[in-house]
């Protein structure tokens, strides 16, 4: 089976990979923090929202924006100190909600323009000799790219291998291969081909390109509401409805009391109940989603796959690559009988010097951790011959002071009844041995095995918090599965595995309704990823694969899905904590508004005005300030996310409870009384 | 014996005689709706009714058995009551006016039980025992069957068959209500309620009137219906003579809202399920009853307006689970009552009927609670939103919403306009802030179907009449038709797995966040409207 062994940095810890993303950041437009100047800079682009046509999307805003056009009507009519004041805060209030999506678009719209820049006008040179312009190609027409050029269109190499710069893509800078056939064929157009030459079949037709989705994508062009967003709207829609109501029932009662009320005030005391914080946000959270996703090099092809990835149940993770560094570490020398330990050691050592395989790297470490012998060459040593690694001789060494020292495959040696013995134990223990010689004299073996990688354990631990299931799925025998998964700490494995079984274990899981996530590069990873709810291919992998995902990971790291997982998670966490927010919110406002609007006909409503605003009037505005500006305070968290930590779901709950529940009732008090303060302070509100 | 301490006493009864009956009660009515044997007296009535029992009804279909069966039963008590004269033991009360049969016949098949009639005055008992009694049994077994077929959209997967109305409808008359009413019946005649089909007896000179009062009393508190026989209900000596009969009323109120919560985790194979929603049901009692006790045992207007036989604690525990459960019954003058405590009475209304409810009416009211309140849990939790098994998404979200949108807005629409209405003022005992409390808690007993009365209003007004009926159906039949279509997605899709990171809704945690969603819903939409009535009046 094809497994993941292609990734590009297998040696990276999940440290190290976040390390990277924070400098990616640096290098992309976008950064995760949040610049307080990115309100001013979308300033115009949320006047141009005041269209209803745009507000019409949203019903929370759309009855706010009624409001304020009613309110105005009535102010113009009625000019005062007040009516004006409220006409304003409520036109802010809508202006505000207009300004948290800007914002989160605008973050988008830099991105996307850093990526029209790599997407060239490419000119296309076809192998029948033709040049045509890149935005001319059909799919299935064969080009020819050679160093230097820029590849005019997305593809798989049918001919020849080349180095290729994808760093306007991914931002990783270092060069990758992509070569014919296997799992590294896919090109994208509008990266370029620093050496050699290759012929890349298209693939896809121009304006639908990995680069012109990306763009659409990070622009939230084609953003549809994703279900879950939809069903929270009606939640949203249902509130409004009931507070419209009530508002509407309070001006008979009032009549009937004797304390008729004005439209102005009733639209005040609407808009402060109706949750206004979250539906300002709502759409801005759903963006800034996506974009996190794109700010860790991934992306989705919709948002519906980002929330699918917060419900996932079961995590298929390849086992090499993914858990663990692959065969490459070297974990013990064994001399042949009749070779000290030490010569050993020192052959092994002197072969890997110049020798900068990860491979070659561990078997230095291991000389030096284990056998302490200087991590680096010496003077002396760097004198030697590096004879490196060819197809032909199956082995790689170093030529010092006449002494041929190799280290190399066991098939390309002739190796004795003990040695061969060793080498046998290690296959069968899915560990791969390296033979080391000096002049044909064999002198040991290397034990190259499967190493997990460093926090991999906590990460699953992290998982199973969160109450997902992760599978490791491999190709060794199910002894050496078992011992790998033993260590890793996965929860289940599936051993000596084929792209069949991968298949049946996602039906199987999917049956009994869990959702599945796995990573995937091969062509014959294709149907699993098509099959699995949320399936990430890696981008170096084949344009099947990455068409049958529904994300792509442009740093084409398997670990990562855990990150996406954790994406997913922190949105719909960040709808609900701020739905909750914005209805707590209500309590302090009828503390603050009710008795402001009736203790005229009921003097005792006035031991309601807990908070000891000023005048009813300066109390009506204050709670409308506070409506308003908690929206502009709350814009980072939307863009941000709300902190999420792997945990139980009791856990989660109690303390977004707390936090946005408990904090949502507590916030408004303190923040009226404090606007209250300065508010009775305007003449003419006092 | 202090009357605190005698109140306690009978909590402590009351509650203990609840326990008994819970499991086995609760496990019978569970084995009613699953069984697959139909006894002989039903197969009858479906052959007469050309009813196929064995086969199942979509959500559709069951919800256009609901509205056909009780739009019949309109129409049937409408024209029972307005032919009343050639009834016989009519004793010359006449036809029922128009307006008030409409009223009566909405009241009664919505479960509610709203009487804008005077029965010693108005009704004989032939209305009484063929018309009034027939819905106070066939309209709880509506109530019931609704319920059942929500849980079986929990409990089914993949199917659109949510089970066949007229066999739970059939079952839950047969199996249940009949035969408890039957006994307890009995029972009620031992405590000395009046059981005869004279117009009155002769007390000194006066007539008093008498009526089939038992084989009525027991039904009406059983089925929470709340629709009493004699104008002054429970507070009359010939409805609930002494203090057993009061507790075996009380008992009867509260015994089906309560054990169905047993029936519902026993049917969805998670007891604890249920218990959980029974600690709910039985906090916000408590709390409530424990609120509208103090109210009235400190108030200014301490026993104006209740029955000195049962005295303040007597009166707070009937009327806190008369209004708790949609029943209606009263045995004290809710009117009378202070603020607080009135108002007390007014918010269990104001719940939404789920603390713990009518029959049927408070599962299913408390279930589609639990799903708004999973909703807002599951998002923060990081995880598409499930209950018991199943995702809440648009349908589902929106079934809901509906649901809970229907009685909030009829009884404010209704109340609004009726503060608005010149003639309002003359249909009310007391101007002000406790006028305004007597117009909100009439439409919230009609939009809740509660059916008991503040009584300081009159509303015998072509106005009242209509649009408290209208109140009645629509508060009844809206989220009806929204539950069923939400048991119908339910059952539609397939089941969601529990694992590690499912949310667990059996412990404390759940109980709160349920509790708190039904506290906030109801008093987010009401505390404007009650600032001006119960608040204003509680502050004075």
């Amino acid at each position: 089976m094809t497994t993941t062994t292609t990734t590009e940095h297998p040696q990276r810890t999940p440290e190290e990979v976040r390390e990277r993303h924070a400098q990616n950041l640096g290098h992309q437009v976008a950064g995760g923090v949040f610049n307080p100047r990115q309100l001013l800079t979308s300033f115009p682009e949320a006047l141009r929202k005041l269209d209803p046509r745009h507000q019409a999307r949203n019903p929370v805003m759309f009855v706010v924006w009624v409001g304020s056009l009613l309110v105005t009507v009535f102010a113009v009519g009625d000019p005062s100190v007040f009516t004006v004041a409220v006409a304003v805060w409520l036109w802010l209030t809508v202006l505000f909600a207009n300004l948290a999506e800007a914002v989160a678009e605008g973050r988008g719209k830099a991105q996307a323009e850093s990526l029209r820049k790599a997407k060239t006008d490419a000119v296309a040179h076809l192998t029948d000799g033709r040049t045509v312009a890149g935005t001319e190609l059909k799919v299935g027409d064969l080009v020819v790219v050679e160093a230097g050029q820029v590849i005019p269109g997305d593809g798989d190499v049918v001919e020849g291998i080349a180095t290729v710069d994808e760093s306007a893509i991914t931002g990783e800078s270092a060069p990758v291969i992509r070569e014919s056939g296997g799992d590294r064929s896919a090109v994208t157009g509008g990266t370029t081909v620093l050496s050699d030459r290759i012929v890349v079949r298209i693939t896809a037709k121009p304006g639908e390109t990995f680069v012109d989705r990306m763009i659409a994508l990070v622009e939230g062009a084609q953003r549809q509401k994703t279900p879950n967003e939809i069903a929270l709207t009606i939640l949203l829609s249902t509130l409004t409805i009931i507070f419209l109501l009530a508002v509407v029932a309070l001006q008979p009662f009032a009549v009937y009391s004797g304390g008729e009320q004005s439209v102005i005030v009733l639209t005040a005391l609407l808009v402060c109940l109706i949750p206004t914080t979250i539906g300002a946000l709502l759409s801005a959270i759903g963006i800034a989603g996506m974009d996190r996703l794109v700010q860790r090099n991934v992306l989705a092809t919709s948002g519906k796959a980002v929330e699918a990835a917060g419900d996932v149940d079961t995590l298929l993770l390849d086992k090499t690559g993914t858990i663990t560094w692959g065969n490459r570490r070297a974990t013990e020398l064994i001399p042949t009988p009749g070779t000290t330990l030490d010569a050993l050691v020192d052959a092994s050592r002197l072969s890997s010097l110049a020798d900068g395989t990860p491979e070659g790297r561990s078997v230095v470490e291991l000389c030096a951790v284990e056998h302490s012998r200087p991590a680096e060459a010496d003077e002396h040593e760097k004198t030697g011959e590096f004879v490196p690694f060819t197809a032909q001789t199956r082995m790689s060494g170093i030529d010092l002071d006449g002494r041929r020292i190799r280290k190399g495959a066991a098939s390309a040696f002739t190796l004795g009844e003990s040695t061969k013995a060793v080498v046998d134990e290690i296959s069968a223990q899915g560990g791969t041995p390296l033979v080391v010689a000096e002049d044909d004299r064999v002198l040991g073996v290397i034990r190259l095995s499967d190493v997990v990688k460093p926090g991999m354990r906590e990460r699953f631990a992290e998982l199973r918090a969160m109450g997902i299931r992760t599978v490791m799925v491999t190709g060794d025998n199910p002894l050496t599965a078992k011992a790998i998964a033993a260590e890793a700490g996965v929860d289940d494995f599936l051993a000596e595995a084929k792209p069949e079984d991968k298949m049946a274990l996602i039906r199987r899981e999917q049956e009994g309704g869990k959702l599945v996530a796995m990573t995937g590069d091969g062509t014959n990873d294709a149907p699993a990823l098509a099959q699995s709810d949320v399936g990430v291919a890696m981008n170096t992998g084949t344009s099947a694969a990455k068409e049958a995902g529904n994300m792509v990971d442009l740093d084409s790291d398997p670990t990562k899905l855990i990150e996406i997982v954790e994406i997913g998670k922190q949105l719909l966490i960040t709808r609900g904590a701020l739905t909750t927010f914005s209805v707590a919110n209500d309590l302090a406002k009828y503390f603050a508004i009710l008795p402001a609007m009736f203790a005229a006909i009921y003097p005792q409503l006035d031991k309601l005005n807990i908070m000891h605003l000023g005048s009813p009037q300066s109390a009506i505005l204050s709670a409308l300030i506070f409506n308003a500006l908690i929206i502009v305070v709350l814009i980072p968290l939307a863009l941000r996310g709300v902190r999420y930590k792997p945990s139980s779901a009791s856990a989660l709950l109690r303390r977004n409870l707390l936090v946005y529940g408990l904090g949502g009732v507590v916030t408004p008090f303190a923040g009226i009384w404090l606007i209250d303060l300065l508010v009775r302070l305007i003449p003419g509100i006092a | 014996m202090s009357s605190t301490v005698a109140g306690l006493l009978q909590v402590g009864l009351l509650i203990a005689a609840l326990a008994v009956v819970y499991r086995p009660f609760g496990d019978y009515m569970a084995r009613v709706y699953t069984s697959t044997k139909h006894l002989g007296v039903e197969r009858a009535v479906y052959k007469v009714a050309r009813v196929d029992p064995g086969s199942e009804q979509r959500w559709g279909t069951y919800a256009l058995g609901v509205l056909g069966f009780s739009f019949v039963g309109v129409a049937l008590l409408y024209v029972l009551q307005r032919v009343q004269s050639v009834l016989p033991w009519d004793f010359g009360r006449g036809n029922v006016p128009p307006g008030m049969a409409f009223n009566t016949a909405v009241s009664f098949v919505t479960n509610t039980n709203w009487q804008s009639y005077v029965p010693e005055t108005v009704m004989g008992h032939t209305v009484q025992m063929v018309g009034l009694t027939v819905q106070n049994f066939v309209s709880a077994a509506v109530g019931m069957a609704v319920a059942v077929a929500l849980v079986r959209g929990f409990l089914r997967h993949r199917t659109d068959r949510l089970g066949n109305f007229w066999v739970d409808l059939t079952r839950g008359v047969v199996r249940i209500l009949l035969p408890v009413a039957f006994a307890f019946a009995i029972l009620l005649v031992a405590t000395g309620v009046v059981m005869s089909l004279k117009s009155g007896v002769d007390v000194d000179g006066q007539t008093v009137a008498t009526a089939p009062v038992a084989s009525q009393e027991a039904i009406k508190e059983l089925g929470t219906n709340g629709g009493g026989v004699l104008n002054a209900n429970s507070a009359h000596p010939f409805e609930n003579p002494n203090a057993w009969s009061n507790l075996i009323e009380i008992f009867l109120i509260l015994v089906i809202p309560v054990s169905l919560t047993r029936t519902f985790g026993t049917m969805v194979g998670e007891r604890k399920q249920g218990y959980v929603l029974l600690g709910v049901m039985g906090a916000l009692w408590s709390a409530m009853l424990a609120v509208i006790w103090a109210a009235e045992a400190h108030g200014l207007r301490a026993l104006e307006g209740k029955e000195l036989r049962f005295g303040v604690p007597g009166s707070a525990l009937f009327a806190n689970s008369t209004t708790g459960t949609s029943t209606g019954a009263v045995n004290s003058m809710h009117d009378s009552f202070t603020g607080l405590g009135g108002g007390g009475a007014l918010l269990n209304m104001l719940f939404g009927e789920m603390t713990p409810g009518g029959v049927g009416t408070g599962l299913y009211s408390i279930l589609v609670m639990a799903v708004i309140a999973m909703f807002l849990a599951g998002l923060m939790v990081g995880r598409t939103p499930e209950y018991l098994g199943k995702k809440l998404g648009r349908r589902e979200v929106t079934a809901a919403a509906v649901s809970i949108l229907a009685m909030p807005t009829v009884l404010l629409i209704g109340a609004g306009v009726a503060a608005l209405l010149p003639s309002t003022a003359d249909a009310l005992n007391n101007p002000g802030e406790h006028g305004l409390s007597e117009i909100l808690y009439a439409y919230a007993s009609a939009s809740n179907n509660n059916g008991s009365a503040f009584a300081g209003i009159t509303v015998t007004s072509d106005w009242f009449q209509a649009s408290l009926g209208v109140c009645m159906a629509l508060g009844r039949f809206v989220p009806i038709i929204a539950v069923l279509a939400l048991a119908g997605s339910l059952a539609a899709q397939r089941k969601v797995p529990v694992t590690a990171g499912t949310l667990p809704t059996t412990g404390p945690l759940f109980a709160t966040l349920l509790a708190g969603a039904i506290v906030l819903v109801a008093a987010l939409t009401f505390v404007p409207a009650l600032a001006l009535g119960p608040i204003a009046e509680a502050l004075l």
